[in-house]
């Protein structure tokens, strides 16, 4: 904690004044003040076609009086534009229906930022983790990027973006909770094309100067080159290997809809506390902190002040916990995670920054051989007749409860025959219950390297290894 | 109270930093959401968003940037912003960037609204959703929620070229949902996306409290229906589901954008290739797709676009071949054409970008009962459930709430989890029977660019029948 108030904590501090002035000592408020500076670089056609930032700071305030409960933001952060906020949502509170599972607020608790937490600021005696120079990126640098990765695609038509993200934000609530907490991420995400085959590369860091875009060109291009003229295989069960990229489109969807503690109170989660649903090798951790080796971009508090803090989801295949915030823990007798957001009280807390734990490493890490990338590698080696598939696409949850999920392949598929890959295979079509592709026994093999990445949507990040599964159920290909 | 202020700085700072084009926005929104559950308000939300989005065209380089703070300081170093940014794109630089030419209108324009949907007393709308919701609830719902959300917006548009252009949007929508929990699945029936640029009128005319115990009972009904049977069929499609089959498989595909490769690495491009621009057959000729902003409360619609121009009715698909595109001033001009009109912004701090306006299909001469009369052997589907299309806009597969069996002209029992799938032109050239039922629905949350933006989108349809169609895919 910085000695100063930062000026997020400023603005907090202020409403929480104007909410006892306004509405008395008895109503209960909490706010939370985020300051966010965006700016991405995208590219198309090999030229930066939009390249954009913002500066935005949001007041968001949510108050509970008289049993009744309200919500209000703004952008609007003079001392006019914040009496306006606590006003309305006074006004709001007392014409709204009684709330009848309000969860009360969080008592002060302090921040776990031992751990090497990249937001940890100047004054946490740590001497990594936030990087000032990727906070302040200029859009030279992110278009540096953009232009490596450009030239290392050799002439190959790309596109992408180059993105950095700075976050400064505070929480204060009326039971005396005030916490601060800044960090700093950036990103790459880019495709080569050739002859209507794309390949991807990707990549996420809590520093701009880790992301190097030669490399990733390089390696979308050898993805694109290698994906050329595909042949087209028929539906049915094939054993796979997911890469890294692939796979985040599993922990994506674990974590919305499986992972999600309003969905398990409601019983449509597959979750179920306790068993084994996974297969062993399976460990599932949110890493809202990181750690040295692997910085993650979360905030040290959540939307209700608790603090963030590791949370370990699925260990050695038997399911342990889902993500809550108070108003689903209250629901399930259980305690928050620390997961509550904006939006958590509707659509229900879902972790952030999932990691899937790697295999042990043995030997020296292998570099990528044409379109496998290295950490695959081993695990294609051992596959008899399969598919290894690069990247998910528009994958959509037909049944929440089995998690059950249609989509598409996208960014190069290959055959693999005695260990080889042998042909490209045009994209795909997938129905599949993600839990049951994981399941006991389904899992023939973790990649041991565990590879940071970006969701394209948002600035959330994951962390996943490559995953050499027993079956995945295609049900259509470019002919229907 | 007016923002052309500010707008005009910001413009004027670009200029003056380099831009040989500059337009700015200001926009001032009011958003309130609210939702229930199980016969209690779960959530309720009060927001208000300001500021200033610029946009510099410097060289043949776009910059973009965006604050919240309305003075005349920021909004002239957002201007200069806007131009470093165009600068630095400058370093990886391609074709010259052109605009077709824009008329520099003055104008203003505002949405139809017959009741102030912010002006219902919260307790009202409160009431409401508690009663949708229990009455759901008391049906034999395991789960019922309800929601409703407004949007108020307010926007002033400059550009160097001399627009100045105000306007009002008041939007709203919302709806029910009945789940049944059965042993290892669920069951969803809710009332299809309502969504439109209109007043709280439209709230009032969904009914909420009156459909609830209907979608309870359908929800309870499906855990023990048939499964949808899996194989090729006549399939009729309901009004709802027909408008996410235009949103995804026609709307995203004529975006101008993705056609050029602009959108490739992430939403993706379109099947779609322009040389083939009126002449290439997209569906049967029962198929007549408009873009069209100007249509009454539609979701879509509005007065000018995010660029200044006038919104315009345009065919897109005529008598089954393709023959438009949605377009912005400097995609058209890659593309050779001459028209723009459908480039919008989520928000003040976005970059207004290629988007859906209103794109509908017109009405066909049949209505749902005759097209189910005419049906020996079939499957009809309805409100979609999960939605999943690939990345040029072909391979689409789509799951809907409820199915019922069509058997000799009539509906038989209710199916469950029924999907459908197929590759976009050869089913919308199975297209053999249109309805003229045709209602503008609505979708408020139409993905699309990087930093993502949720776009309101709005689509005019009615039941058809499509044959030969597979049915019934599952894990």
């Amino acid at each position: 904690m910085t000695a100063e108030l930062s000026v997020e904590l400023q603005h907090a501090v202020k409403v929480i004044e104007l909410v006892r002035k306004l509405a008395g000592r008895d109503a209960e408020a909490e706010v939370t003040v985020r300051h966010q500076a965006l700016a991405l670089t995208r590219f198309a056609n090999s030229m930066i076609h939009q390249n954009v930032a913002d500066a935005t700071t949001s007041v968001r305030l949510r108050m509970h009086l008289d049993g009744r409960t309200a919500t209000g933001s703004t952008t609007v952060t003079g001392v006019d534009g914040l009496r306006a906020l606590v006003e309305r949502t006074i006004a709001a509170a007392r014409v709204s229906p009684p709330d009848a599972v309000w969860p009360g607020l969080a008592k002060p608790a302090a921040l776990h930022i031992s751990a090497g937490h990249p937001g940890s600021g100047p004054d946490s005696g740590l001497n990594f983790g936030f990087d000032e120079a990727t906070a302040r990126a200029t859009p030279a640098e992110r278009a540096a990027r953009v232009r490596s990765f450009v030239e290392a695609a050799g002439g190959l038509e790309t596109a992408g973006y180059c993105r950095t993200v700075y976050v400064s934000a505070a929480f204060a609530n009326t039971a005396g909770q005030a916490v601060e907490g800044r960090t700093a991420a950036a990103a790459m995400d880019g495709i080569a094309r050739v002859d209507g085959a794309d390949g991807v590369a990707r990549l996420a860091a809590a520093r701009l100067d880790d992301l190097d875009g030669a490399v990733l060109g390089a390696r979308a291009a050898a993805k694109a080159r290698a994906a050329r003229e595909p042949i087209e295989l028929p539906p049915g069960q094939y054993e796979v290997v997911l890469e890294p990229v692939a796979v985040t489109d599993l922990l994506q969807n674990f974590a919305v809809f499986g992972f999600n503690g309003k969905a398990y109170a409601q019983k449509q989660s597959f979750a179920e506390l306790g068993a084994a649903q996974f297969d062993p090798s399976i460990t599932l951790v949110d890493e809202p902190l990181g750690s040295r080796d692997e910085p993650a971009p979360g905030l040290p508090f959540d939307d209700e002040g608790t603090p963030a803090h590791p949370l370990v989801l699925v260990r050695e295949g038997v399911t342990t916990a889902v993500a809550h915030d108070r108003a689903s823990a209250a629901e399930v007798g259980a305690v928050s995670t620390g997961h509550a957001s904006a939006t958590s009280r509707t659509w229900g807390p879902a972790p952030g920054h999932l990691r899937l734990e790697a295999a042990p490493v043995t030997g020296e890490p292998l570099p990528d051989d044409g379109p496998v990338v290295g950490s695959a590698r081993p695990l294609i080696a051992r596959m008899k007749r399969g598919l290894l598939i690069t990247d998910l696409w528009y994958t959509r949850v037909l049944d929440p409860r089995t998690l059950v999920i249609t989509g598409l392949t996208r960014n190069g598929v290959w055959l693999v025959e005695d260990g080889q890959v042998t042909r490209p295979v045009g994209n795909l079509r997938f129905t599949q219950s993600y839990p049951q592709a994981l399941g006991p026994g389904r899992v023939l093999g973790v990649g041991s390297e565990s590879v940071l990445l970006p969701e394209s949507w948002s600035e959330i990040q994951y962390s996943s290894p490559a995953l050499h599964l027993a079956s995945w159920n295609i049900t259509g290909n470019a002919s229907g | 109270m007016s923002h052309f202020d500010e707008a005009g700085a910001a413009v004027q700072a670009a200029l003056d930093a380099g831009a040989r084009y500059a337009d700015a926005r200001v926009m001032v929104r009011r958003t309130e959401a609210m939702t229930a559950r199980d016969g209690a308000v779960e959530d309720l939300s009060s927001d208000e968003s300001a500021g200033l989005g610029v946009r510099a065209l410097v060289g043949s380089s776009w910059g973009f940037y965006a604050v919240p703070d309305l003075s005349d300081a920021a909004a002239r170093a957002a201007g200069g912003r806007a131009a470093e940014i165009a600068a630095a794109s400058a370093s990886v630089p391609g074709p010259p960037v052109e605009l077709v030419p824009g008329d520099p209108v003055t104008a203003s324009w505002a949405s139809d609204c017959a009741v102030d949907p912010l002006a219902v007393p919260l307790s009202d709308k409160g009431d409401l959703l508690v009663r949708a919701t229990a009455a759901a609830k008391e049906a034999g719902a395991d789960l019922a929620q309800a929601n409703y959300s407004i949007w108020d917006t307010r926007k002033w548009f400059v550009s160097s070229e001399g627009h100045r252009i105000d306007q009002h949007f008041r939007e709203c929508g919302g709806g029910v949902t009945a789940t049944a929990i059965g042993d290892g699945e669920t069951q969803r029936r809710s009332l299809p996306g309502q969504y439109g640029t209109r007043g709280w009128e439209l709230i009032d005319e969904l009914d909420l409290v009156g459909n609830a115990p209907r979608l309870a009972e359908e929800a309870r009904a499906l855990l023990t229906a048939p499964l949808c049977p899996s194989g090729e069929t006549t399939l009729i499609l309901g009004g709802s589901q027909l408008a996410l089959q235009i949103h995804e498989s026609v709307g995203h595909a004529i975006e101008l954008d993705r056609i050029l490769g602009w959108e490739a690495a992430f939403a993706g491009t379109s099947w779609l290739d322009l040389t083939r621009l009126g002449s290439l057959k997209y569906g049967s000729p029962l198929m007549n797709i408009t873009i069209d902003p100007t249509f009454p409360g539609a979701l879509g619609s509005f007065g000018f676009d995010d660029e200044g121009t006038r919104a315009a009715k345009r065919y897109a698909v005529r008598d089954g071949v393709w023959v438009g595109v949605l377009a912005g001033r400097d995609s058209a001009a890659v593309a050779g054409l001459d028209y723009a009109g459908s480039v919008r912004s989520e928000g003040w701090s976005r970059l207004p970008m290629v988007r859906m306006t209103n794109v509908g299909l017109e009405p066909g001469p049949h209505s749902l009962e005759e097209i189910i009369a005419a049906t020996d052997d079939g499957v009809l589907m309805d409100v979609n459930r999960s939605w999943s299309i690939d990345d040029r806009r072909l391979n689409f597969q789509f799951g809907c709430e409820i199915g019922w069996e069509v058997k000799n002209g009539k509906r038989g029992r209710m199916l469950r989890n029924p999907t459908y799938t197929g590759i976009g032109p050869k089913f919308w050239a199975s297209m053999d029977m249109l309805s003229s039922e045709v209602v503008a629905w609505g979708i408020p949350n139409c993905g699309k660019g990087q930093p993502g933006q949720v776009g309101h989108t709005g689509h005019p349809a009615a039941p058809a029948r499509f044959t030969n169609v597979r049915v019934g895919v599952r894990a």
